[in-house]
């Protein structure tokens, strides 16, 4: 993991004092609502329906124990005694007191957290693939360049008041597993001709009441320019992005204005004048940021040693559970575990206190103190051996962490909705929750297979229900709350924006409605066809006739 | 003038009077004393300029093209970048295309929506005066210069990045 230097600790010390002293000017009336607002979001604090929101930034999803042991105590302290893991891989606390967020702020500083630029109009969290480092079919590691782009971007001073939020993705395999096609930046890494590692430049791609799917603006950008060229783009769309309509500001419609021919020839012209520039990356450079990413001391072991190939056989529990929520690990022996946070009745990404510090110890005794935060909001231990997987699954079981649904329809990712979100126009947790309820059978689970369900409570589309592969939105409706569906959406590779099935439902029709979605899926399904396939071979017609059929 | 900071203190004079257009779009300049003018109309009637006693600076808004003041930089000793509302980021790539691009040496002025919490990234980005908002306090804007003491990126402050700084 990267580790703070005292530079890196002064810097974000130093934040946490100008936000100490700027909530102090609020609160003395020196600074008005309108002059505060942009100065608080951009440290993640949003003032909801019920208390202030403070969204904590876990660079690229990586924590270690002594993190997550903190969360756990912030959580106990200012909070409820529990976070929301988001899908950009952070946390969120609902209930502090806005007064307190200062010591919040410098007790994560404690542990080299923060909570910089997690909101606002500037680059947030730069976001990755949660195995990482870990991933047989890794081209590179991300991640030394994910922590430089994050020092890159933290409090830059050229783009901290962009036209709007900025988010950026970063992809390391072949397989996409970072959604680089629906960030303002997707960058993912490609080897060219010469067997060189770049990236592929994705850009204009996002959700939000404009969904899109980005565009290529490069095939090819080799990695020592990343940091120039990302200057160049930056500072295209910071001045000539629209600011005048804050639903036409994102990187997306200046994309789609200036054609994207267009688009990356005015960055190809900025680039010019930057390029070979200081902020070049020499190899020392890279390596400097690569030696905090190096693997970390794995025993040599064998694959499938015996007390795990046993237990796997005498208890099927045990087995489905391995088969869900683990995945195989470039090091032979060893295991990635999704500890689910999708248990039915718990809103998704939520973990209380006492799970938090429950991961921390089991990072500590299974693996090498680390966690990821996946954007499916799971958790994730990334290298534990085989042979303890029987006693952590049990450990996980105690803790309401074992849920073998990793992948399956009830593996949702939602939204906080209406329960805790002004701008929402319906509640979703609830709807989750009901969908979890009724499919809660693991056979029947099983037999659907892989099928990602995702929802949000408002067109800003937090759940990512476009590319869900059943996509939920809350709408409003005179009033009431409705949920519209869509179909066929998809994260990866060949991402794609799904479609909507037609007029929307009330809240209480939706586990019918995903019931008959199922039903034509299993009546119309190839042999070992994937729901998403199903979908895309037949269309949309057969899910509409059955699910708006009049009763007889 | 107490409102004005440069070089890192408060002017207790300064002769420059920006001019803005009125609501018609008429600009109407002074005949005495020096004042800033914006960049249309700079650019729009050369002679007047030349031919005026007082002297004579550029005031660019956040959607005015830096480029097009490129040739007129070296004889201009005052250039005044708009700031209509703090959230309105153009101008600090404004300010580093006219440092880092078209080389400016002379005086860079932030106006506008300008008061202590902008201060310090102004600064990096080549700014070296600042005309504070009514009402907000000049005394802790000038204390913000100084919020951090140091910084990721390569700047017009800082040109080497700290990566490079670091690793060797
Ligand atoms: C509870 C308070 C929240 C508020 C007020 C809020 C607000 C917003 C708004 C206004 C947008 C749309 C911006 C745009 O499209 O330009 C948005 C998008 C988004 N939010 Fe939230 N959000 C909240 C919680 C969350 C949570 C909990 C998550 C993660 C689970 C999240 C993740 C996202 C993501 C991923 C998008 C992006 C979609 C895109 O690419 O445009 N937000 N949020
Ligand atoms: S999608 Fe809408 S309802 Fe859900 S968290 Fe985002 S803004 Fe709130």
């Amino acid at each position: 993991m990267y580790r703070y230097d005292e530079i890196d600790a002064r810097i974000v010390r130093e934040r946490v004092e100008q936000f100490r002293d700027q909530t102090r000017r609020f609160l003395a009336g020196e600074l008005s609502e309108d002059e505060f607002r942009p100065l608080r979001l951009m440290n993640g604090l949003y003032i909801q329906r019920l208390a202030p929101m403070l969204r904590v930034a876990i660079p690229y999803g990586h924590l270690s124990s002594r993190q997550m042991r903190k969360l756990a105590e912030i959580a106990r302290k200012y909070d409820k005694g529990y976070g929301h893991f988001t899908t950009r891989q952070n946390l969120q606390y609902n209930w502090p007191a806005l007064e307190s967020v200062p010591d919040i702020l410098a007790e994560l500083a404690d542990v080299e957290m923060h909570a910089i630029q997690t909101s606002g109009n500037c680059v947030r969290n730069t976001t990755t693939d949660a195995f990482a480092g870990v991933a047989a079919d890794e081209i590179i590691d991300p991640r030394p360049y994910c922590e430089i782009i994050r020092q890159w971007s933290t409090l830059h001073p050229e783009f901290a008041f962009l036209p709007r939020k900025f988010k950026i993705a970063v992809s390391g395999s072949e397989q996409d597993r970072a959604a680089t096609w629906v960030h303002d930046i997707g960058l993912h890494v490609v080897r060219n001709e010469a067997g060189e590692v770049g990236f592929k430049v994705i850009v204009g791609g996002g959700l939000g009441r404009t969904p899109m799917i980005g565009e290529v603006i490069r095939d090819f950008l080799p990695t020592a320019h990343l940091l120039t060229y990302l200057d160049a783009v930056l500072r295209v769309y910071n001045r000539y992005g629209r600011r005048d309509n804050k639903y036409k500001a994102r990187i997306k419609i200046l994309v789609k204005a200036m054609t994207r021919e267009g688009f990356a020839a005015k960055v190809e012209e900025e680039w010019s004048h930057l390029k070979d520039g200081p902020a070049t990356l020499r190899c020392a450079d890279v390596a400097h940021y690569a030696s905090f990413f190096t693997d970390p001391a794995y025993e040599a072991l064998e694959a499938n040693p015996a007390e795990f190939t046993a237990r796997l056989a005498e208890d099927v529990a045990f087995a489905r559970w391995v088969e869900r929520n683990t995945r195989l690990h470039k090091q032979a022996g060893y295991r990635s575990v999704v500890l689910s946070l999708k248990k039915t009745g718990v809103p998704p990404g939520d973990a209380t206190a006492a799970q938090m510090d429950a991961v921390a110890d089991w990072a500590d005794r299974f693996g090498f103190g680390e966690i990821r935060v996946s954007h499916e909001q799971n958790l994730i231990l990334p290298d534990v051996r085989e042979r303890d997987l029987y006693d952590l699954w049990q450990l996980a079981k105690d803790a309401g962490f074992a849920t073998p649904n990793v992948g399956f329809l009830t593996d949702i990712i939602c939204c906080p909705g209406g329960d805790f979100c002004s701008l929402a126009n319906a509640k979703s947790i609830p709807v989750a929750e009901a969908i979890q309820q009724r499919f809660d059978d693991f056979d029947y689970l099983h037999d659907i297979g892989d099928l990602e369900l995702n929802m949000s409570g408002c067109m800003n589309a937090c759940g990512h229900h476009h590319i869900g592969h059943i996509g939920i939105l809350g709408v409003d409706k005179n009033g009431e709350e409705w949920y519209q569906v869509t179909l066929g959406g998809s994260q990866g590779s060949g991402a794609t924006i799904g479609k909507v099935i037609g007029p929307s439902f009330a809240r209480a029709q939706m586990p019918d409605v995903i019931e008959k979605i199922l039903s034509v899926y299993v009546d119309s399904r190839h042999a070992d066809e994937k729901f998403l396939d199903t979908v895309r071979r037949i269309g949309l017609d057969p899910f509409k006739e059955r699910v708006y059929a009049k009763h007889h | 003038m107490q409102n004005i900071i440069k070089d890192g203190a408060v002017l207790t004079a300064d002769a420059w009077q920006l001019v803005r257009p009125d609501a018609e779009g008429q600009l109407s300049v002074p005949d005495e004393g020096d004042v800033i003018v914006p960049l249309a109309a700079w650019l729009a009637e050369p002679e007047r300029w030349a031919a005026r006693d007082g002297r004579v600076a550029v005031w660019l808004a956040s959607d005015d093209e830096p480029a097009e003041l490129a040739d007129s930089l070296s004889r201009l000793e005052l250039v005044a970048v708009d700031f209509p509302a703090f959230t309105d980021g153009r101008g600090y790539s404004i300010g580093r295309l006219l440092r880092e691009r078209y080389g400016y040496r002379g005086e860079l002025r932030a106006v506008g929506d300008v008061w202590q919490d902008h201060l310090h990234y102004l600064w990096q980005v080549g700014f070296d005066a600042f005309e504070i908002k009514d009402g907000k306090a000049v005394e802790s804007a000038l204390a913000a210069l100084a919020t951090f003491s140091e910084r990721y990126q390569a700047t017009f402050r800082e040109p080497q990045p700290l990566f490079k700084r670091r690793s060797t």
